[in-house]
């Protein structure tokens, strides 16, 4: 049994180190396909890389209803511990989720379970946050869309492997649709709605 | 004791996460107004809550502020902004535009090209571009769902109906991303082309109205206009009296009561920037052909 004293520690400077891991995601989210770096350092339980513990810290609270992967849920100590310093509630119907945590890609469930938004209100999202193998190499992609510079390119090694495909779909639901934050350790890349990604191959 | 009495950037960490995640909704859905709870500042509606919300939410003790009204940094409310921060949040400041990190705007685009590491904030009091043709948001929120301006077409049309051009001078609509009509705050109609592919991240802040938006680096943003009338950036005709710029949006300032004016650069670090570099317009200031002289003296 994890006692709360047992759990790992949240952020040592709450305030800076939020801001610090904020301005990380955004820069990614400004700028698809670039890789930002998450510098500070929080407690990671479990199958939680220490960036998704640091984006959870920052982003997660009693506003916004969280889904976890079925590897993440299975795990008492990732639930204790975003229970303990996020306050975050669990929700088991990913359609009302603001967050979902996959830290196992390949049984990533079809992403029109989550929340769309609405056409009025497309803000109303789930933003997928999943956890891969590299952003730094593997399969070369092509990236295009606001936020990039004509052209940008991301090696990363993802599960699934054809994630980039199923986010196609964001093409046709636009404004609706799912923005995706990857996350490989401390590295992160953001694959907002409006990007469009072309696999190169490897 | 010697507790701080405020957070670090005087918001709570609750509302800089509430912040936060609309910041990255905006950037995801370019030109869509996000929705926001809005909190009270120790300033009032008008005075740029919703751009300081924004800053406060962004900033780090890294960064160097530059904040600027209608172009200046050395008016009332751009002063209180800047000393807000340098006080709650112990940012070093600027009035420099290459030095600044975070810039917060109210009303102008500064001169200087900005850069990939400058933050843009702006100061918005209507965000919603529809809002004096449509007054009612459930009809404005609609009309943006289903992608349906004809209604902003037919106010410009109106105008070149009455006057012969589009009158619009300031507010200018744009659409972002071939998508979302967006009001650029009242920055004047000459700024509008800065915007489109500009390598800096821009925020809007809608305190009152509750509202958060944003252009991301490198987006297409494009002045609404007819094929017969296209848009074109006004500006007076005339150079700047004090550094004789050919290409910066100017103030007219009223000399006397007889008439008498002169057309000064609305970006006051623009302008002493090229009258440090030796520019000199018809008119100008003695103080800086002093620190000229002084310069040259030794």
């Amino acid at each position: 049994m994890t006692t709360i004293a047992e759990l790992p520690p949240g952020f040592a400077d709450k305030v800076l180190s939020a801001q610090s891991t904020f301005r990380s995601v955004m820069d990614a989210m400004a700028r698809p396909g670039s890789v930002q770096r998450i510098v500070p350092m929080a407690g990671a339980p479990g199958p939680l890389m220490r960036g998704t513990a640091a984006i959870a810290l920052t982003l997660f609270d009693h506003d916004t209803p969280l889904w976890l992967d079925a590897r993440m849920a299975e795990s008492s100590d990732v639930v204790k511990w975003l229970k303990f310093h996020t306050g975050a509630p669990v929700v088991r119907d990913a359609s009302i989720a603001s967050f979902a945590l996959i830290s196992d890609g390949g049984a990533l469930p079809s992403l029109e379970r989550f929340a769309l938004g609405s056409s009025e209100y497309p803000d109303r999202s789930t933003t997928v946050i999943i956890q891969v193998d590299s952003l730094v190499s593997g399969r070369s992609f092509e990236l295009r869309g606001p936020g990039i510079d004509g052209v940008a390119t991301l090696q990363a090694s993802i599960e699934p492997f054809d994630l980039f495909e199923r986010l196609h779909f964001n093409e046709a639901l636009f404004p609706r649709g799912i923005d995706v934050v990857l996350v490989a350790d401390d590295a992160v890349v953001a694959i907002p709605r409006t990007t469009r990604v072309v696999s190169m191959g490897s | 004791m010697n507790a701080p009495a405020y957070n670090f950037a005087y918001l709570d960490e609750q509302t800089k996460r509430m912040i936060r995640r609309a910041i990255l909704k905006a950037i995801a859905i370019p030109g869509y107004q996000v929705p926001f709870a809005s909190r009270e500042m120790p300033m009032p509606y008008g005075w740029g809550t919703g751009g300081v919300q924004v800053t406060a939410a962004i900033l780090g003790p890294q960064d160097v502020l530059k904040v600027i009204d209608q172009g200046s940094d050395d008016t009332t409310n751009a002063i209180s902004i800047r000393k807000f921060f340098a006080k709650t949040a112990g940012v070093a400041t600027t009035t420099a535009t290459e030095e600044a990190t975070v810039i917060q705007t109210r009303h102008r685009i500064p001169e200087t090209a900005l850069n990939a590491n400058q933050v843009l904030v702006y100061q918005v009091p209507i965000p919603e571009p529809l809002r004096f043709l449509e007054p009612r948001e459930t009809e404005t929120r609609r009309m943006h769902a289903l992608a349906e301006y004809g209604l902003m077409h037919v106010k410009l049309y109106e105008d070149i109906a009455r006057f012969g051009h589009i009158a619009t001078a300031y507010a200018y609509p744009v659409k972002v991303n071939a998508r979302y009509v967006m009001d650029p705050s009242p920055t004047p109609k000459f700024d509008n082309p800065k915007m489109d592919n500009c390598p800096a991240l821009q925020l809007f802040g809608a305190g009152r109205e509750k509202r958060i938006y944003a252009i991301p680096p490198y987006t297409q943003v494009v002045s609404l206009d007819f094929e017969d009338h296209p848009f074109e950036p006004y500006r007076f005709n005339a150079p700047c009296a004090l550094c004789g710029a050919e290409n910066s949006y100017l103030d007219e300032i009223v000399t006397d009561d007889k008439g008498g004016r002169m057309f000064v650069c609305s970006d006051t670090d623009y302008c002493e920037g090229r009258q440090a570099a030796g520019h000199h317009g018809s008119l100008s200031a003695a103080p800086y052909k002093e620190k000229a002289q002084e310069a040259s003296n030794g």
